[in-house]
C-alpha cells in the first residue's frame, strides 16, 4: 500500500516505521517503511487482525485518518564490508530499503529472503535488483532452497567473512537466525516489533530488555543488537492481547463485514 | 459544588464535579472582600485579575468576566477544573484564614462554561508582525505560548506528534475530571486566533531540527511524557502498565469502549497502582470505572500524598483502597501478573523535600493479589528532540536549563512547562509559557 504523506516521505530512512490510525475509532499501529517514492511511502502488511483486515479493503484514493512518522532510529548503516540482509515472511518488506542503503554505503550486499511457501514470498525482484547476491528459501521447498534462512546464513558464515547482518521477520525467526551469528561474533541487527501505542516514547508499551536494560523500541530502536535482546520476553508481551484481538476481529466481521447494521463503527 | 455520592459504584466517565449554578456563582462572588491589595492574584501563576472578574460575576456580567479572565488565560474552563487552587489563588485568599476562601476556581469554571454555552468571544489580535514562530507540543504550555504569540501578531505553527491536540489534557487527565469536549473547545479558540496546529508531526523526525530552527523563534513545550519504571523484577509481565500507557489507552484511544474502538486495555479484577500523585489517582479512578477492585500503594504516609486532597477524597469515595507506608518490590506471575509483592516502609528523618524518608522494613513483605499493575511513579522530560539539539543544556534529570524568561542555552529557542520545570501542574506550565511568550515577543520586536 502506498501512502501519500510528504512529511514522512521527505525524511524517511531505512529501518524507520510509521504509525497509522485507519479511521476515527481506530487503533494506532506501527508499520515499517518499505519504500519511498516522491511524497509517498510504501507499507506492506499481512491481513492478520482487525486493522490490517480493514486496510486490505481500502482502495486507491481512500484516506487514512492519521499517519505519523518517520518514527524510530534509522538503521545504523555504514561501510562494514560484506553484509547480509535477511527477511522472513512479511519482514521482507523492510529489506530492499536496507539493502539499497547498505549498497550505497559501499558494502557487498547478500540478500536472503524466506517464506513458508512461494505464494508468501514478496519483493523478490526488488531484492534481486539491489543485492549483489540473493538467496531464496521456502519452508515447504516450493521455491528456492528448501529450508530456513538460518541454514543459508550458517553456510555463508562458514565459507567467508561476513561483517554485519540484518534480520527482519517474526520474533521467533529473528531469535533463531541471530543465534547463528552469535558464535562468530558478527554484528547482527534485528528490527523488533512489539505492541505500540503512541510510537513516540510516551507510554512504554513497547519496552524490551536489551543487554539487561529496559529500552523503548519506538525511540531507542526498533533495531537493536540481536545478541543482547531478550526475545522470550518480547514474544510473551506480543501475546498480551491475543483474546482481545480475536474479539475485535469478530466484532469487525459482525458490524463491519455483514452490512446488516451499517458497519457504524467504521 | 456537588460531587457524586460517596461510596457509589462509579462506572461512567462523566464529570464528577458538576459546577456552580448562576445563582450560586453570584452568591459566591458576593463573598469577595474586594481587598485593596489582593493576595489572590499573587497566588495565580498567570496573574488573572481575580477581583475584577469576581466583581463582574457579582454584577451578573458573565461575558465581561470571561473577557477579563481571557486577557491572561486562554484556557479558563480547563484551569477552573484542574488547577490546585487550594495552594494558589484560594490558598492566598484572606478569607482562607477566617472561614473558607472564595471558591475562585469554581467561579472561573462557571464563567468559562457560561461563555462556551452562550457564545465565545475572542480577544483582539494585533496586526501581523511578519515573524514565524514554531511551538513544539500542544499541551498546556504549547497552547498558552501559541495563543499569546498569536495575539501579539506572530504567525504560529504548533507541532503535535499525536493525532489529537492537547498533550496531557487529552491523553493524561481523564474525562471525569476534564471532559474532552471542553479541551477541544478551548483548543478551537486558540486556533481561531490564527494558530495552525499540525498533528502527527514528531519534531526531530517529521520535521528536521534544521527546519525547526529556520523559524524566527522556537518554543519547546514538549512536556514530561517519559514514564519512569521502578526497575523491579517482573515488570515486563503482561498486565504491567505505566500510568501513561494505561491512561493513554483509555483517554486518547477510548479503550473503555473496546471493541467499538479498536484499542484494548486489560481491565483487571484486582488492580494495584503504585504512586501517590494526581496521575496515580487518575489511574486508580479509571481502573475503578473499568470494574476492578483497586488498591493504591504509596510508600509514605497518607498525609504525605502529593496528590490534591480533593483527588484523594474522590478516589476514596469511589472505593479505591489505600495501602500507605508500603512499596512494591516484585511483580509475581508466569506470563501475566498474579500478585504484587510489597514491603512495609518505616518513616525516617526528613529528607530535602521536608517529607520523611521511607525505608524498607526487612522481613515485612506481603502479597497483594493482582492481574493488573500500574506504575505511576513519575515522568521525565521527553528526551527525543532535546537530545537532537546538542547545544541545549540539560540538568541532571534531563530538564532544559532556562533563564527566568524561559530562554534556553540555544539562541532563539525558549522552553516552558514540564520540559523546563520538571513534572509540575498545568497552570505552572502555562505560567512559564506565558513568560517565555512575552520574552519571544520582545526579542522579535527588537530586531
Amino acid at each position: 500500500m502506498w501512502i501519500t504523506a510528504p512529511q514522512v516521505a521527505r525524511h524517511a530512512r531505512a529501518g524507520q516505521f510509521l504509525v497509522i490510525r485507519a479511521h476515527e475509532n481506530g487503533e494506532r499501529i506501527p508499520l515499517t517503511i518499505s519504500a519511498v517514492r516522491g511524497d509517498a511511502v510504501r507499507v506492506i502488511f499481512m491481513s492478520v487482525g482487525k486493522t490490517t483486515e480493514f486496510l486490505s479493503t481500502m482502495k486507491k484514493g481512500d484516506a487514512l485518518s492519521d499517519v505519523a512518522g518517520p518514527l524510530g532510529k534509522p538503521s545504523e548503516i555504514e561501510k562494514y564490508g560484506t553484509v547480509v540482509v535477511i527477511g522472513g515472511g512479511v519482514g521482507i518488506a523492510s529489506t530492499p530499503i536496507i539493502a539499497r542503503e547498505a549498497k550505497e554505503a559501499g558494502n557487498h550486499v547478500i540478500g536472503i529472503i524466506g517464506a513458508r511457501s512461494k505464494d508468501l514470498l514478496i519483493l523478490e525482484d526488488e531484492m534481486a535488483a539491489v543485492c549483489d547476491e540473493l538467496f531464496i528459501t521456502t519452508d515447504d521447498g516450493s521455491k528456492g532452497i528448501h529450508g530456513f534462512a538460518a541454514s543459508v546464513l550458517e553456510q555463508l558464515l562458514k565459507e567467508r567473512k561476513i561483517d554485519c547482518v540484518w534480520i527482519v521477520g517474526p520474533a521467533i525467526m529473528m531469535k533463531v537466525t541471530s543465534n547463528v551469528t552469535r558464535p562468530y561474533g558478527v554484528l547482527t541487527f534485528v528490527s523488533l516489533n512489539p505492541i505500540m501505542v503512541d510510537g513516540t516514547g510516551m507510554c512504554g508499551s513497547c519496552r524490551v530488555t536489551v543487554g539487561g536494560e529496559t529500552k523503548f523500541a519506538c525511540v531507542d530502536g526498533p533495531e537493536f543488537d540481536a545478541h543482547k535482546v531478550d526475545f522470550d520476553s518480547l514474544m510473551q508481551r506480543q501475546r498480551m492481547y491475543v483474546d482481545e484481538e480475536k474479539a475485535s476481529v469478530e466484532h469487525y466481521h459482525h458490524h463491519g463485514g455483514c452490512g446488516c447494521c451499517g458497519g457504524e463503527h467504521r | 459544588m456537588t460531587g457524586s455520592p460517596a461510596g457509589k459504584e462509579v462506572r461512567d466517565f462523566n464529570e464528577v464535579n458538576k459546577g456552580l449554578s448562576a445563582d450560586n456563582a453570584v452568591l459566591e462572588a458576593l463573598r469577595c472582600m474586594e481587598c485593596v491589595r489582593p493576595t489572590c492574584v499573587k497566588g495565580c501563576p498567570v496573574g488573572i485579575d481575580i477581583p475584577a472578574f469576581i466583581q463582574q460575576i457579582a454584577n451578573q456580567d458573565f461575558a465581561g468576566a470571561a473577557a477579563t479572565i481571557k486577557r491572561d488565560n486562554m484556557l479558563p474552563a480547563i484551569c477552573g477544573r484542574v488547577c490546585p487552587q487550594e495552594s494558589q489563588c484560594e490558598g492566598s485568599c484572606v478569607l482562607a484564614k477566617k472561614e473558607k476562601p472564595v471558591a475562585i476556581g469554581a467561579l472561573e469554571r462557571f464563567v468559562a462554561d457560561y461563555e462556551r454555552e452562550h457564545g465565545m468571544t475572542l480577544p483582539e489580535v494585533a496586526p501581523p508582525s511578519g515573524k514565524r514562530v514554531a511551538v513544539v507540543g500542544s499541551g498546556p504550555a504549547g497552547l498558552t505560548a501559541a495563543a499569546e504569540l498569536a495575539r501579539l501578531g506572530h504567525a504560529v505553527t504548533v507541532f503535535e506528534s499525536l493525532h489529537e491536540a492537547g498533550g496531557v489534557l487529552t491523553y493524561g487527565i481523564p474525562n471525569f475530571r476534564l471532559p474532552k469536549e471542553i479541551v477541544r473547545a478551548e483548543i478551537e479558540q486558540v486556533k481561531r486566533l490564527g494558530v495552525e496546529i499540525r498533528l502527527n508531526h514528531l519534531v526531530g523526525r517529521s520535521l528536521s531540527t534544521d527546519e525547526l530552527l529556520s523559524y524566527d523563534a522556537v518554543f519547546l513545550g514538549t512536556g514530561a511524557g517519559l514514564p519512569y519504571f521502578m526497575g523491579i523484577e517482573g515488570e515486563n509481565l503482561n498486565g504491567v502498565y505505566s500510568a501513561n500507557e494505561f491512561l493513554t489507552r483509555v483517554n486518547l484511544m477510548h479503550a473503555d469502549r473496546f471493541p467499538e474502538f479498536d484499542t484494548p486495555v486489560k481491565r483487571g479484577c484486582n488492580v494495584v497502582v503504585v504512586g501517590g500523585g494526581n496521575v496515580a489517582m487518575d489511574a486508580a479512578r479509571v481502573a475503578r470505572r473499568l470494574g476492578g477492585k483497586v488498591t493504591l500503594v504509596y510508600r509514605r504516609r497518607e498525609e504525605d500524598l502529593p496528590a490534591r486532597a480533593v483527588e484523594v477524597e474522590n478516589a476514596l469515595a469511589e472505593g479505591v483502597q489505600f495501602v500507605c507506608c508500603a512499596n512494591p518490590v516484585r511483580v509475581i506471575g508466569e506470563k501475566t501478573v498474579q500478585a504484587v509483592e510489597c514491603v512495609q516502609m518505616s518513616m525516617c528523618d526528613l529528607d530535602e523535600s521536608g517529607r520523611p524518608k521511607p525505608s524498607c522494613v526487612e522481613g515485612s513483605n506481603f502479597l497483594i493479589e493482582a492481574d493488573v499493575f500500574i506504575e505511576a511513579i513519575g515522568q521525565g522530560p521527553n528526551p527525543l528532540l532535546v537530545s537532537m539539539l546538542p547545544d541545549l543544556k540539560r540538568e541532571r534529570r534531563g530538564n532544559l536549563v532556562v533563564d527566568a524568561d524561559g530562554q534556553t542555552t540555544l539562541g532563539r529557542v525558549y522552553a516552558g512547562g514540564d520540559v523546563a520545570t520538571g513534572a509540575a501542574t498545568v497552570i505552572w506550565a502555562m505560567g512559564s509559557a506565558k513568560k517565555a511568550a512575552a520574552a519571544i515577543d520582545r526579542m522579535l520586536r527588537e530586531e
